[in-house]
């Protein structure tokens, strides 16, 4: 059976029995490094050409068709385009965060990759609190987001930036909430943990009608934290023409697009993580048979398969949902979401106390 | 509803010095341009009439004069007036009517910028189709643009 | 200047949108003035396609000035030229042949049928939903062929002349647009479960944008817009011009008067436009299509009002004449000039996202509005 377990543990053992500790450590983190920017890059491509696949599926037309086979080397042209088209500075803008802001997002991006499990020991950095780092993280990015927004010295722009700022600022508390009430039924932040709990069926079949609850919570607030549609105020094409990014181009421009589908790509990671097992495959209880032909998938063909099936549920409900408006969007949170996900973590954590889960 | 017969009747009654133009389809009336606010004002609110919808508003250039054409109707009785005012041609001005009915800020703001006819107490009296810097009003007669206007 | 901008408070700001700007469908440009992210005022300044086509038509004889003014109103360019030909015909007093108006009405009917279901996809596009503009370019695709066979263009159709129509229908027309009215009928549900029962949407338009019947009266509405405060004022109704008279079909009033009710009024009307459609089709009678007209047109000294009911409200066209071949002066009243000169009204004190809302039920198409 194909495993990343393998390689990864020749590489280390040959590293080992080659270099001293210190030196093996160093190349093993540029490996590391090169591998993360290699998968954005790869992702970026696949997740643009999906999502312009998708769109057109969704809008009976053909969409990308011309570029390589079945246009998919469609997103590749638009990159080398976008690498070869001039990156304007506004005149009034403050040069350094202008500058700076989109390489933030994308950092950004970039560390939250660390602690998720692309398949069985696969794992970049299996730290013990794990959601914790990424709530933490992934709240940074509104750092670059308002950065961007105040540095162009545009007035969509800055309210594109504000739009932001409120958005990601409170759907952060129900994503937190939501992932905690999976917490409170592993009882470990860390992402390992949780995957290997669900070994005998993933928490959103374990769970009851709270962990349910708590995904589609998940689910919603995801949407808004990436700044996708219905949730897309923050660039709101009709109203503000693009938001916090309407002055910048070329390969600026380009980092801010590829920072929105990683995003999305490390919240649908998360959300299958956390409620559909990760790279676990599907198991149900003592079916020792069942498990075990399940088992013969790879673990990676699961991890990817949950989180692109996520992708596609985000990406449906853009091209299906209008845009709600900033009060209404705030509503939406404050007076709704996130009293159900308190009253659904107090559930959750009732259940977890009572043992009432499988 | 009042036919044409009627309607002249009741505003000969209102104001006498009104002269009147045959053969439309509707009833035209000539006043003067000092009556028009008043006139406009018992137009709209007087029962019966009601004529609370302006709905054209415009302007002919007559070369010897101006002649400000409103079309009035009544979205209740369904009956329509044109009350029409000359203006002296040299230096065209009459009273807005945009406080009686509130399309005519735009309706004036147009006729001002293609016809120069200045509205005494307009708002917001500025061009509205055309540049700000532009020269001349593009629909009176003697308006001549030798590079852009078609001549057949 | 800053008073002028609306700017009363600190922290106020003006921003423009357009004339470039997805939103405003056209080259139309609001002068915007925000507190946050609520609006102060909102001041239209327009003229960005103005071409004089009043000062065009003083010069272009009563046959060719209706081909100008297709490009007005370029959604419902039938009902220009039908408002024209039938102003012409007024003034010449020409009765036009009973088959000629049922095509007349029949091509009308089908236009406000196009120009609702463009307005429909681009007003949940507004919203920030795409999808739809696909759907309703689906189906408007369909009318566009109907009118292509038959009038040899698909937007600037130039069909209607004094007398009558240009030629005769296409021998596939009666079975197209059947075909067309069985598609369509089904494809409205399509529409209500994907935007018009969708929560999202339904926030969006209910209480935005409010004009009462009063103001809607006031500033000149005429068409859905009026009619979603519940004003009485279709031309077909209350003015009948060719055939109407004889037909069923309702005029339809929501008495609610926020954008929702107007976008309910041009679904509706889409409904009642399909049952004129299936009044007429089958009973489209011989004869000739074209009264005999002269060969130049000379319209007797007066004045000629006509009107008739575009898709967007009221068209009025105004010609004096002189008795010579040319009109002395010509005013076309807009629907769309009327509408949008409420908009401050309507959007001051809402969010920026609502204006779009509002802007979109108003279905502005801005070279009718600059003409």
């Amino acid at each position: 059976m194909f495993s990343f377990h393998g390689i990864t543990s020749s590489v280390q053992t040959w590293l080992n029995n080659t270099f001293n500790p210190t030196i093996t450590v160093m190349i093993e983190s540029v490996i590391v490094i090169l591998l993360a920017i290699a998968l954005f890059a790869a992702l970026g491509l696949v997740l643009v050409i999906m999502e312009r696949r998708v769109a057109a599926f969704m809008q009976i037309r053909l969409g990308p068709n011309r570029v390589g086979p079945w246009g998919l080397l469609q997103s590749t042209a638009d990159t080398l385009k976008l690498i070869m088209k001039e990156g304007l500075t506004p005149d009034g803008a403050d040069k350094f965060l202008f500058n700076l802001a989109p390489f933030i997002v994308m950092i950004v991006a970039m560390l939250i990759l660390a602690p998720i499990g692309f398949a069985k020991d696969f794992q970049i950095w299996d730290i013990n609190i794990g959601v914790l780092y990424l709530s933490a993280i992934s709240s940074i990015s509104v750092i670059g987001i308002l950065m961007a927004g105040w540095a162009s010295n545009n007035k969509y722009s800055l309210m594109g930036a504000m739009r932001s700022g409120a958005q990601i600022v409170s759907y952060e508390l129900s994503a937190g909430l939501s992932v905690l009430s999976i917490v409170v039924l592993t009882g470990s932040l860390k992402l390992s943990d949780i995957v290997a709990s669900q070994e005998n069926g993933w928490w959103i079949f374990k769970g009851h009608i709270p962990a349910i609850i708590a995904f589609v919570i998940f689910i919603i607030a995801a949407t808004a934290e990436t700044n996708r549609a219905p949730f897309d105020l923050a660039e709101a094409e009709s109203e503000l023409t693009a938001g916090f990014h309407t002055e910048y181009s070329g390969m600026k421009f380009a980092l801010f697009f590829l920072a929105e589908y990683i995003n999305i790509f490390i919240v649908c990671a998360i959300g299958a993580t956390l409620f559909f097992g990760g790279w676990m495959p599907f198991h149900v209880g003592s079916w020792e048979g069942f498990n075990h032909i399940m088992d013969y998938i790879p673990s990676s063909v699961w991890f990817f398969g949950k989180t692109f099936f996520l992708i596609f549920v985000i990406m449906w409900f853009r091209w299906t949902f209008p845009r709600l408006r900033i009060d209404q969007l705030l509503n939406l949170e404050w007076k709704y979401l996130l009293p159900i996900s308190m009253f659904n973590l107090l559930l959750m954590t009732i259940i977890a106390i009572m043992g009432w889960h499988f | 509803m009042m036919t044409n017969e009627e309607l002249k009747n009741k505003i000969s009654e209102m104001l006498p010095s009104a002269t009147y133009e045959e053969g439309g389809e509707w009833l035209n009336i000539f006043i003067a341009p000092e009556e028009l606010l008043s006139f406009a004002e018992r137009l709209r609110y007087t029962k019966g009439l009601d004529f609370d919808s302006l709905f054209c508003l415009t302007c002919v250039d007559w070369k010897t004069n101006f002649t400000m054409v409103y079309h009035l109707t009544s979205t209740i009785h369904f009956h329509n007036i044109v009350v029409k005012v000359k203006l002296d041609h040299n230096n065209p001005a009459i009273e807005t009517v945009c406080n009686i009915w509130r399309t005519a800020e735009f309706l004036e703001r147009e006729v001002y910028d293609l016809f120069g006819v200045q509205f005494l107490n307009h708002p917001d009296l500025r061009r509205l189709l055309l540049t700000d810097d532009w020269v001349g009003y593009p629909l009176r007669k003697d308006y001549d643009d030798p590079i852009n206007m078609i001549k057949l | 200047m800053v008073e002028e901008l609306g700017i009363t408070a600190e922290g106020d700001q003006v921003i423009n949108i357009g004339p470039q700007h997805p939103a405003t469908h056209g080259v139309l440009n609001l002068v915007v003035t925000l507190n946050g992210e609520t609006i102060k005022k909102v001041e239209p300044h327009l003229g960005f396609i103005h071409r004089s086509i009043e000062k065009m038509c003083e010069s272009l004889s009563y046959r060719q000035f209706i081909y100008v003014t297709s490009r007005m109103d370029y959604l419902s360019s039938h009902i220009n030229n039908h408002a024209c030909a039938l102003c012409v015909e007024k003034g010449l007093q020409i009765e036009v042949p009973q088959r000629g108006q049922v095509i007349r009405v029949l091509m009308d009917e089908l236009t406000r049928i196009a120009s609702h279901l463009l307005w429909w996809g681009a007003q949940a596009m507004d919203l920030g939903a795409f999808t739809p503009y696909f759907y309703a370019f689906r189906e408007r695709e369909t009318i566009t062929t109907i009118m292509e066979e038959t009038c040899g263009a698909r937007l600037t159709m130039n069909y209607m002349v004094p007398g009558g129509v240009m030629v005769d229908l296409h021998p596939s027309f009666q079975q197209k647009v059947k075909e067309f009215i069985t598609l369509i009928k089904s494809k409205i549900d399509e529409y209500d479960e994907l935007v018009t029962g969708n929560i999202i949407f339904q926030n969006r338009m209910k209480g935005v944008g409010y004009l009462t019947a009063a103001d809607a009266v006031s500033y000149g509405c005429t068409g859905p817009t009026a009619r979603g405060s519940g004003v009485h004022c279709d031309v077909r109704k209350i003015y009948p011009y060719e055939v109407y008279g004889k037909l069923h079909f309702d005029e339809v009033l929501e008495t609610e008067g926020d954008s929702f009710a107007r976008y309910l009024v041009r679904m509706k009307e889409i409904k009642q436009s399909i049952s004129i459609i299936d009044q007429l089709i089958d009973n489209i009678p011989d004869g000739d299509f074209q009264a005999k007209t002269k060969a130049v047109l000379k319209l007797p000294k007066g004045e000629f009002y006509q009107r008739v009911e575009t898709a967007r409200g009221e068209l009025g066209v105004y010609i004096v004449s002189e008795g010579g071949t040319t009109p002395y002066r010509i005013k076309f009243r807009s629907p769309g000039f009327s509408n949008l000169s409420a908009l401050d009204h309507m959007a001051k004190g809402g969010k920026l996202g609502d204006l779009v809302a509002t802007m979109g039920t108003l279905d502005l198409v801005i070279p009718d509005i600059d003409r």
